[in-house]
């Protein structure tokens, strides 16, 4: 038997719904190794959070204590790997945001286990699966093998349909094991509050490059007037324009849209890794050669300045 | 513990260690051999890994802002990889230990390979980029603080951008103070604030600071800097992966699109054919 553990990913009293994509691919593999999926959620006044994992047909562990309340990869790993044992997982599955791609390694240490991150689909055959997962910026697709008994993978969201909701199942506690000397601490959490939606969950993002040499305004117009996230380049980011938050790209967040609007980007490799899974990705910059054009499906070649407010105004007039 | 790890005050000694990659120059264009076995390496240039690149500015500048110390760059490669070594010096690390191998060894191996190096130079800090942008798996650093029992602090960066005066002035963005390192950590929805106990593992986000550029001078010392060698039997470490790589393939290409000629009909597109607004 091959039991699958899912680490719920959670943020403001809410879980991610990154999670359920986890899960997903979590029984995609269970369905192959005919085992069992469960759940784990970690934290402090996590209860809730559980119960609404469960709703999902998956029996969860619950460990809610206060000397877990941040997600330090210290306490969490000793915590996780708890639950993989007591559940008997020989998976250990999360979706690659920030919290499991710190936490999960020291799992995969601890446990003697390979670990496979941002996979992005499995192959093999039956029982034997191999993860594919992007290399080098995502300009190549590796297939790998894991060659010990336990696994550990972080899946890309985008690659995965969420999970859908099903006949609860059963949340029970996780006692917490002895967390040992613990060197880290937690000092603040300076969190991005948007009134927007959130880039990996929007239908719509509008993302802002270099071309707008620092002025996200037409950017924000745009998407608020579309109900869209905001996204942006890594040079964007550098230069201090906008949050760290709104990367796209190799090391910023995937997304997969409806719809992609890149306002002023060239096009570099590492940001459209983040970007070309989009349904429909539209680009507009003043550069007719900049490499974005290969990529996109409408491309308009124009300054975005010009271009946005126009935008704006046809999209008024039905 | 003859080991400085009581920073109290600036003028302590810091002795930091680097992790360094060789990679594929990321500005390229990677493509598979045709038999998948690996990517096509013809007239392929190789560099530092760009975040390694800035764990070794961010240890020069603790270095640098605490009057003295050490910085080890250490490597695990190819008898190649010493020319990223170089760079490393160049920009001003004193000296390298390069973990010779000859086949590709997974995060997992070079984790402990590194630990191994680390028992044995016993530095007050390990920095490491957050992955290494070949094979783009972001484990190592976390793998090793496991290993090593010691705290981590993944994804470092500032509070404040590339191009504030804090950046200009060469600000470290790490703080090792009283037997501490404070971390600024880039993670979703914002930026976490972290402390962890000396010794200790970071990682290296893009936001941490803009490595320099080696000077002549420091071209020239590089040349003369020692470089150990060592071998994984040396440290005695078996580096068979646990995760192989199979095979390679090339991802699905995008259909060509379109170019319009005005915003009526990017808008028309967008509603009539794509049917996305």
């Amino acid at each position: 038997m091959s039991n699958v553990l899912v680490v719920a990913e959670h943020l403001n009293q809410s879980l991610k719904k990154s999670s359920l994509h986890a899960l997903e691919a979590a029984r995609q593999i269970a369905a192959r190794t005919g085992g069992k999926v469960f759940g784990l959620v970690l934290g402090k006044g996590v209860g809730e959070i559980a119960s609404e994992f469960a709703r999902y047909g998956v029996e969860v562990l619950v460990a809610d204590d206060a000397r877990i309340e941040h997600p330090l990869a210290e306490t969490w790993s000793k915590v996780v790997e708890k639950a993989a044992k007591e559940v008997s997982a020989t998976y250990i599955v999360a979706a690659s945001g920030s919290q499991s791609k710190d936490i999960l390694p020291r799992v995969a240490a601890r446990l003697g286990a390979g670990m496979a991150s941002d996979v992005m689909g499995f192959g093999g055959e039956g029982a034997e699966i191999t993860f594919k997962r992007p290399m080098w910026a995502g300009s190549v697709i590796g297939e790998v093998e894991i060659t010990t008994p336990l696994k550990v993978l972080t899946v890309r969201p985008t690659d995965f349909p969420p999970a859908q909701p099903g006949e609860a199942g059963q949340v029970r506690a996780l006692e917490l094991p002895d967390l040992g000397t613990i060197r880290t601490r937690f000092v603040e959490f300076r969190q991005v509050k948007s009134a927007r939606p959130p880039l990996t969950e929007a239908r719509i993002v509008v993302s802002g490059g270099r071309g707008t040499r620092g002025d996200f305004s037409p950017v924000e117009a745009l998407a608020d007037q579309l109900g869209a996230a905001v996204g942006a380049t890594r040079a964007a980011v550098d230069a201090g324009w906008v949050p760290n938050d709104l990367q796209v790209g190799q090391t910023g967040k995937t997304v997969a849209p409806d719809l992609y609007i890149a306002l002023g980007i060239s096009g570099a490799i590492q940001h459209v890794a983040g970007m070309k899974g989009s349904k429909v990705i539209v680009a507009i910059n003043k550069d007719p050669d900049a490499p974005i054009f290969q990529i996109a499906d409408y491309g308009l070649v124009g300054d975005l300045f010009q271009v946005v407010p126009e935008l704006q105004k046809a999209l008024t007039g039905k | 513990m003859g080991r400085a790890v009581a920073l109290g005050a600036m003028e302590e000694t810091v002795k930091i260690l680097c992790g360094v990659k060789r990679v594929e120059d990321p500005d390229q264009k990677i493509k598979v051999n045709p038999d998948g076995s690996w990517i096509a390496l013809d007239g392929i240039n190789y560099k530092l890994n760009p975040y390694d690149e800035i764990a070794v500015e961010e240890a020069l500048r603790l270095k640098e802002a605490h009057g003295s110390g050490e910085v080890v760059v250490v490597s695990i490669g190819g008898e190649e990889s010493v020319t990223e070594m170089r760079h490393a010096m160049a920009m001003g690390a004193d000296r390298g230990i390069l973990v010779k191998v000859s086949e590709r060894v997974d995060s997992d191996a070079a984790a402990r390979l590194l630990a191994k190096v680390v028992e044995r130079e016993k530095p007050d800090l390990v920095i490491l980029g957050r992955q290494a942008v070949d094979s783009d798996q972001g484990q190592t650093g976390q793998l090793l603080a496991e290993y090593l029992g010691w705290g981590q602090a993944t994804f470092a960066a500032k509070f404040e951008s590339l191009e504030s005066e804090e950046e200009k002035a060469k600000k470290p963005g790490l703080q090792v103070q009283d037997g501490k390192v404070r971390v600024i950590r880039e993670i979703d929805g914002g930026l976490e604030v972290v402390e962890v106990e000396l010794p200790a593992v970071v990682t290296t986000e893009l936001r941490l600071n803009h490595p320099r550029y080696a000077s002549l001078p420091g071209i020239m010392k590089a040349k003369k800097k020692p470089v150990e060698e060592l071998t994984p039997a040396d440290l005695g470490v078996d580096v068979t992966p646990k995760v192989k790589v199979r095979k390679l393939s090339s991802p699905p290409q995008r259909k060509a699109g379109i170019i319009v000629s005005d915003v009526a009909t990017l808008v028309e597109k967008l509603r009539n054919e794509a049917k996305v607004i």
